[in-house]
């Protein structure tokens, strides 16, 4: 089943609670499915040439701070480190394929769970009300949000095949839904240079928008495509640096509602979840159609542009 | 005086309020009103009195399903499943409703006034639905008998399988579904739509509105078609 939530602040005076409003909402989506949960949070940009990183270590001993030091030290720039519960966030002025190049030859017991210069992710198993909680989503800013929670139909319930997924710089993907050519297209991607994680579906969705996007379409471009390429049941929530998009697949099985008002726009599974936000009764809601991109971008001049396309 | 009995979502659970209104004791004249449902499921589900229920919200999955006599008034939006298995009764949605509206009715009358999306009507087996915008893909797959009524436009695939269900459309159709065909509106289907068009306080011209049925090739056995089995 899974239940899939994503907010997109256009007031900056609500930033400071978006963490807050999504955990709640996707609390709310809990019973949709318990086994594991995240979230993808866009916030605190790393500076202009920077990169930031959020990694996972399954060492409940680990010691962020000890690696902090040593990339610092290989890559001579000076690293921040940000820990919570199983994750730590990585931020500093060394270019995204440097950092990326390094920790894959270095740190191979650690998991890449986003690379970007905006993204965070953090994920795990159990309940999102539990999983909220070990991060302490509620007192995380930030412009924008897509976060999961996960009934295992496809693969395994592990951390790595939790959503969101990321495979490109700054992307997300999450999916409530089971996709029926994955395997094929995983094969498919890995021969385009693709590299994935796991054998969940939901991860090559996640790829073949991040091979798209680096055959130079944009956002909206690539889910176009997507709706030829991928087959099965899907709704998308896709998270990217200074956005968010939803599209659901042609027969459109898979539940989604679309709210939005001056202040947000809100998708999820169910109605009740947007219905813990601010004003929710009096938004403008309706149902995502079948087939169609529903995308929000902040532009350097301003923000909230909305379109329907 | 009028006689209500109000219960607050927000205060009291589902079954709960449910359960009490399928054992109501109710006084001459008294309505029920169900406040800050906030996209909860299966609100004023099972319902088998003649009672007037009021719900003061959007409310999520299943609402009003296996509705028997009740008149339940939905001020909001409703999610999928809406009065799916009705048996008779009325509901009305001032809002739009989700998936699947009025799955499986035998009776009734269902009224949305805003849209419905994909597969309103689905299996239909004599409930009566007029929704006073439009309808998703696939509206009345496999429908059995009833009336379908919509006042906008259509989606894809209408009426798909159908078996002897009604399907009256003013506006514009994406596509027939198999076996689906337009049929000639007689006056006695201009009496019917406007008697439909009445009882869901509705004023639509019913001069543009276009009649579609069975063309009666899927569902009848054909010794020709035996291959095909």
């Amino acid at each position: 089943m899974c239940g899939i939530v994503g907010l997109y602040l256009k007031n900056p005076a609500l930033e400071p609670r978006l963490g807050e409003f999504v955990s709640d909402m996707l609390e709310e989506m809990g019973d949709r499915g318990p086994d594991s949960a995240g979230v993808a949070i866009y916030r605190n940009p790393a500076p202009a040439g920077g990169s930031k990183v959020s990694l996972f270590s399954t060492d409940p001993a680990e010691n962020w701070h000890t690696r902090n030091d040593e990339i610092s030290q290989a890559l001579d720039v000076e690293f921040s480190v940000q820990i919570h519960a199983s994750h730590a966030i990585l931020t500093s002025a060394a270019p995204v394929d440097e950092v990326n190049g390094w920790i894959v030859s270095n740190w191979p017991d650690l998991r890449i769970m986003s690379i970007g210069t905006s993204i965070e992710i953090y994920k795990e198993k159990g309940h999102p009300k539990d999983v909220a909680g070990r991060f302490g989503f509620k007192d995380f800013a930030g412009t924008h949000a897509v976060a999961h929670t996960r009934m295992a139909t496809e693969s395994a319930v592990t951390t790595e095949h939790s959503h969101p997924f990321s495979t490109g710089l700054d992307l997300c993907l999450v999916h409530n839904g089971s996709l029926s050519n994955h395997n094929r297209l995983r094969n498919f991607l890995a021969r385009q240079g693709g590299q994935f994680q796991t054998d969940n579906d939901s991860e090559v969705a996640a790829g073949y928008l991040t091979w798209r996007l680096s055959q130079g379409d944009s956002v909206v471009d690539a889910l176009k495509s997507a709706i030829q390429d991928l087959d099965g049941f899907y709704t998308f929530a896709i998270g990217t640096s200074n956005g968010f998009s939803v599209l659901r697949d042609p027969i459109a099985c898979k539940p989604a509602v679309l709210a939005e008002n001056d202040d947000w726009v809100a998708m999820s599974s169910e109605y009740r979840a947007i219905a813990r936000l601010p004003d929710a009764k009096h938004s403008n809601i309706w149902e995502p159609a079948p087939a169609q991109i529903y995308s929000w971008e902040r532009s350097s001049s301003g923000n909230g542009a909305s379109d329907a396309l | 005086m009028v006689l209500q009995m109000r219960f607050d979502l927000a205060t009291h659970s589902l079954r709960e309020i449910n359960q009490t209104l399928h054992h109501i004791d109710r006084r001459p004249g008294e309505t029920f009103v169900i406040e800050h449902p906030k996209g909860t499921h299966s609100v004023a589900v099972g319902l088998t009195e003649p009672i007037e229920v009021t719900i003061e919200g959007h409310v999520g999955y299943y609402c009003a399903g296996m509705n028997k006599n009740a008149s339940i008034h939905i001020i909001g939006n409703a999610g999928p499943g809406l009065a799916e298995n009705m048996m008779s009764g009325r509901i009305f949605v001032d809002g739009n409703a989700s998936q699947y509206a009025g799955a499986s009715g035998h009776g009734g009358l269902l009224v949305i006034k805003g849209n419905t999306s994909s597969r309103c009507g689905i299996s239909m087996k004599g409930i009566d639905i007029v929704v006073g915008g439009s309808i998703g893909h696939f509206g009345a797959f496999m429908a059995q008998t009833g009336r379908l009524v919509v006042c906008e436009d259509a989606g894809g695939n209408l009426g798909d399988s159908i078996y002897e269900a009604q399907i009256y459309v003013r506006g514009e159709i994406d596509g027939l579904g198999s076996d689906c065909v337009e049929k000639e509106m007689r006056p006695e289907h201009k009496t019917e739509l406007l008697e439909l068009l009445e009882r869901a306080c509705l004023s639509v011209p019913i001069d543009d509105f276009r009649r579609y049925g069975s063309a009666r090739n899927l569902y009848n056995f054909k010794i020709d078609n035996a291959d095909a089995i």
